[in-house]
């Protein structure tokens, strides 16, 4: 069986949600199935009205957000969503929204961009991740 | 095993990946290795530090063959030799 990695994504700023993007194309170039719950801040950043203009940075070091917005474009570290967009190209990666996140915000699946493949809870997650090699939080 | 002299190497396909940072490298091998025949060589020019330990890896993991690089100024060859 295929190796899985199970990740939570819940930040909705840009330097976490890039090393989301980054860790997941990781597990597809290495061959795993990736499976990842947007929930919270991460599944708002997921709004089509907020993606591409999102530059949240967290607040500890928020100052530093425009700086590294630069170098990183200097650096073509893609950003977090096209990261995401190619990792599914490439393998098997899925995108999930949480449920519970998807309701408390009124969310409906026109608001959300296509790269979100279904939406789920809990218990869907918790299955996943029990059988996953890798299982983060970020 | 005799050392490869990889200075001597002729590569099938060359991906040019400098200038872009992790995990831009890897993901260029991983989508370049297709394009080459089994048993060819992939040629990955890196000017990113993780590429020396990503790509033998990657190569471990999906069953390919770690050739080893060439430090040039600046930047790595690396090379893969596809094996399925």
């Amino acid at each position: 069986m295929t190796d899985r990695m199970a990740l939570i994504v819940f930040s909705g700023t840009v330097d976490k949600l890039t090393a989301a993007a980054t860790i997941a194309s990781g597990g597809v170039a290495m061959g795993m199935d990736v499976e990842l719950f947007f929930t919270y801040w991460g599944l708002n950043a997921l709004r089509k009205d907020m993606m591409k203009t999102n530059t949240r940075f967290s607040k500890d070091f928020e100052e530093m957000g425009p700086m590294m917005a630069q170098v990183m474009k200097a650096r073509k570290v893609p950003a977090w969503y096209e990261l995401l967009a190619k990792a599914k190209e490439a393998g098997n990666l899925k995108i999930h929204a949480c449920s519970q996140t998807y309701d408390l915000m009124g969310m409906k699946k026109e608001d959300l961009s296509e790269m979100v493949d279904d939406v789920l809870g809990v218990a869907m997650f918790i299955e996943a991740a029990s059988e996953a090699k890798i299982s983060l939080f970020i | 095993m005799d050392p490869i002299d990889l200075g001597a190497i002729k590569s099938e396909k060359v991906v040019d990946a400098r200038g872009t940072s992790c995990p831009g490298p890897l993901l260029e091998t991983k989508k370049a290795i297709t394009g080459v025949s089994v048993g060819g060589i992939l040629e990955t020019l890196s000017s990113d530090e993780g590429t020396r330990q990503d790509i033998p890896a990657w190569a471990r993991k999906m069953g390919h063959e770690f050739l080893g690089f060439i430090a040039e100024p600046g930047y790595d060859r690396l090379f893969v030799k596809r094996l399925k």
